[in-house]
């Protein structure tokens, strides 16, 4: 090792902090201003299959063709978004604080420029708890903005995940219903849903994780991926590392959530957004940003291994 | 009497009459059949207030009855007009024909009544202040009317819709105030289950709307005091009333309607701790208000606009025999047993906000007569109450506030009037103080 190399090799031993080069290993996302973490579990690429066999239990038609699919690694949050921290996305409450990271930056945005969810006007928590309870109901447009606002506000690249990554992370290396084997009865170690969320969902991360490290990716609250949801995608998911939206819906929802079944929970079963979702917004325009009537959605971000160029990053943050 | 269906209703009636008395008829059709003559006719629609809830109230109820038509929309502001009708046309893409002549879209304070004059129906959603005014326009001139809570902010507006109400009734107007909760199916079968005795008779109960506080408007450069006023509304109590009653009423209404009566009196507490800018114009962060009932009820009423505490948005009462909690739709025995939970299944509940525009119309072409505007006139006066109570650090009576000389919304207004609450020289609004702050009685 060259004298040069060794002292920067020194130097990352001895900083906790994140520089221009990134790690093969989880990270705690430190959010300036506040006292709120995330863990950030690194997910190593390779190849797996995505969805489900006809034989599977519950299997869906738009869970095929099965496809073996190729995803590069990423970070991915332990757990779903929680209120904590999306609500400083909501409040807009935090923002100052993002120009202290701009020097160890990997990617440069402007926070100002970023629009922001509005105030709705229920309460979007349907009394269920906000302190490290999963956000919920925002709409998918929404997440997406909020990641590209924790990416402004830290400097490194955040997204949703693709419908693959989603199901790669998911699986962590199965290909049984749930990640934990086919067998439902074991969900209640794993996950809420409907025979044991007592009609609410629950605090983030309580239940046991995935063996990658993943909390709650099956049930609690569904998740919100980047992708179109289109049932015969599957055939073309090769050339296509995703689909991306060309409308509002319906969009892609991964997981289950605390209203729903065991079999809605499978890690290959797929959900589409739908206009109902907003039924009961009084307001026209609907709201862009609330989904009044998805109690049952929320969403968990990721981070690619490798940063993607500016102009990509926008592909990822653009949504209908 | 332009354009009113009370005309055409006549009409129809005496030629019923003159059928009905030939005996040919009558023997042989189903006395419905006479009404549905009525049902064919266009019925003529205005938009007055075309803000995010008057744009979708249109849509509900466009969306009610086939044979409606937007002739009419008013508001202070012309972009919102514009706006209004331009989210109105998208929504039904060309399934439904949205035509309103520019001739019928009339801006300013006094375009309301043009708008009204043209219509059968009319939706009256403007910020609340204006309501009274809008409200006895549209009876006097013989219109349906579906209009939003709360019906005033101040007591003298809340006697002109209670004056307004009666009127209305005498000529079998419909009237629907948007207190949804009523034409929602959970609320409307714990009421049943209540009313038949099934948690005994109310004792006391729990009012809750707290959250985080709605939508602000920054001040724009060149923008009058008036038009600042207008556009951040939220804030200003002589056209908004204070979110104790903007968004409060919705549960104190609950405990009213579940009760069977008004408060006999109010006594509180409230203040302004975490909302203290500028842009927040004069009113409260939080308010909580004991409401006491001539049964010996009482009902605690909490309403907070704070961010980063809990929100909760409910409304909790109990019994001599039990408890029924309306969020969770759980009714339990005194004991916390399960009595009846009432079974929602997310996405095939009946939207309220569409079911009290289809009971609306289908009253209108049955020849029926809703009349919500005495309890929402008396909704709107119990959340009244609780803020003079907050704000004087006074127990109010029901006599008292509905006797009020209390006036906070000028007669008439247009763009000459000098809004009630003026900034001092830092931009700040005086904010009444419990104690010290007292109302004319």
């Amino acid at each position: 090792m060259s004298s040069k190399k060794y002292i920067f090799f020194i130097l990352f031993l001895f900083s906790g902090l994140e520089f221009g080069f990134t790690q093969e290993k989880s990270y705690q996302i430190e959010l300036p201003g506040t006292t709120q973490g995330l863990e950030m579990i690194f997910i190593e690429g390779g190849t797996f299959t995505i969805g489900s066999p006809s034989f599977e239990k519950g299997r869906q038609e738009d869970e095929s063709p099965q496809k073996l699919i190729k995803v590069k690694s990423f970070w991915m949050a332990s757990t779903e978004t929680t209120w904590n921290l999306y609500q400083h996305f909501v409040d807009r409450d935090i923002d100052e604080n993002y120009l202290e990271k701009q020097d160890n930056a990997l990617i440069s945005l402007d926070i100002d420029a970023i629009s922001g969810a509005t105030t709705p006007y229920v309460d979007m928590s349907f009394g269920m708890g906000t302190d490290d309870f999963p956000a919920i109901g925002m709409t998918q447009k929404a997440a997406v903005q909020f990641t590209k606002w924790l990416s402004a506000l830290t400097g490194n690249f955040y997204r949703l995940p693709t419908e693959a990554e989603w199901e790669y992370a998911c699986r962590a290396g199965t290909q049984t219903a749930y990640s934990h084997g086919d067998d439902s009865s074991d969900l209640d170690q794993y996950a809420w849903y409907e025979n044991n969320s007592q009609g609410k969902y629950q605090k983030v991360g309580q239940m046991r994780p995935n063996s990658w490290g993943l909390y709650d990716m099956h049930g609690n609250v569904a998740e919100w991926t980047l992708d179109q949801y289109e049932p015969g995608i599957y055939k073309k998911l090769n050339k296509l590392k995703w689909n991306k939206p060309s409308k509002t819906y319906p969009k892609s929802v991964r997981g289950g959530s605390w209203m729903d079944n065991e079999l809605e929970l499978r890690s290959a079963a797929r959900r589409g957004s739908n206009p109902q979702w907003k039924m009961r917004d009084p307001q026209l325009p609907k709201s862009e940003w609330w989904h009044t009537d998805a109690p049952f959605v929320g969403f968990r971000i990721i981070r690619p291994y490798e940063t993607p160029s500016q102009k990509e990053q926008e592909i990822f943050w653009t949504t209908k | 009497m332009k354009n009113s269906i009370l005309q055409k209703k006549r009409r129809t009636f005496i030629k019923q009459t003159t059928l009905a008395t030939t005996g040919i008829l009558s023997a042989t059709l189903p006395v419905r059949s006479f009404a549905n003559v009525l049902d064919n006719k266009k019925l003529k629609l205005a938009l007055v207030g075309c803000g995010g809830r008057g744009s979708g109230a249109a849509v509900n109820a466009l969306t009610a009855d086939d044979q409606v038509e937007l002739v009419a929309m008013a508001d202070v502001f012309k972009d919102r007009i514009d706006s209004s009708l331009r989210a109105i046309t998208e929504h039904f893409d060309g399934k439904k024909k949205i035509k309103v002549k520019d001739k019928n879209k009339f801006d300013g304070f006094n375009g309301y009544k043009k708008a009204i004059d043209e219509a059968d129906v009319v939706i009256l959603t403007t910020p609340p202040g204006f309501r009274p005014y809008h409200f006895e326009y549209a009876i006097n001139q013989n219109k349906h009317v579906f209009m939003e809570k709360p019906v005033a902010t101040d007591p003298v507006g809340v006697r002109k819709v209670l004056d307004m109400a009666k009127i209305a009734k005498e000529k079998r107007l419909n009237v629907v105030v948007g207190l949804q909760r009523h034409y929602e199916k959970k609320y409307t079968t714990l009421y049943n289950k209540v009313a038949e005795g099934a948690i005994g008779k109310i004792t006391s109960g729990q009012v809750y709307w707290n959250d985080g506080g709605v939508w602000v408007k920054q001040r724009q450069a060149g923008q009058s005091e008036l038009e600042y006023q207008m556009r951040n509304w939220y804030y200003f109590n002589w056209i908004c009333g204070d979110h104790i009653l903007e968004q409060h009423i919705h549960n104190i209404d609950v405990a009213n309607w579940f009760i069977g009566s008004y408060p006999k009196s109010a006594q509180g507490m409230g203040g302004r701790q975490t909302r203290t800018g500028k842009e927040y114009g004069e009113i409260f962060d939080h308010h909580y208000v004991e409401f006491n009932y001539n049964n010996g009820a009482v009902i605690s009423s909490q309403c907070r606009h704070q961010k980063g505490c809990d929100s909760k948005v409910d409304e909790v009462l109990q019994g001599t025999a039990g408890k029924v909690e309306m969020g969770s739709g759980l009714m339990s025995d005194i004991n916390g047993g399960e009595l009846y939970r009432y079974p929602y299944k997310l996405g095939e509940e009946a939207n309220p906000y569409q079911v009290e525009h289809d009971e609306l119309f289908k009253s209108i072409r049955s020849n029926g007569v809703i009349g919500d505007a005495e309890n929402g006139a008396k909704s709107t006066l119990s959340a009244i109450m609780g803020r003079m109570a907050t704000y004087s650090g006074k127990t109010v009576t029901w006599e008292e506030a509905l006797n009020s000389n209390h006036q906070l919304m000028p007669a008439e207004v247009d763009w000459s009037t000098t809004p009630p609450s003026l900034p001092d020289e830092n931009g700040l609004y005086e904010i009444p103080t419990p104690g010290v702050t007292k109302f004319s009685t």
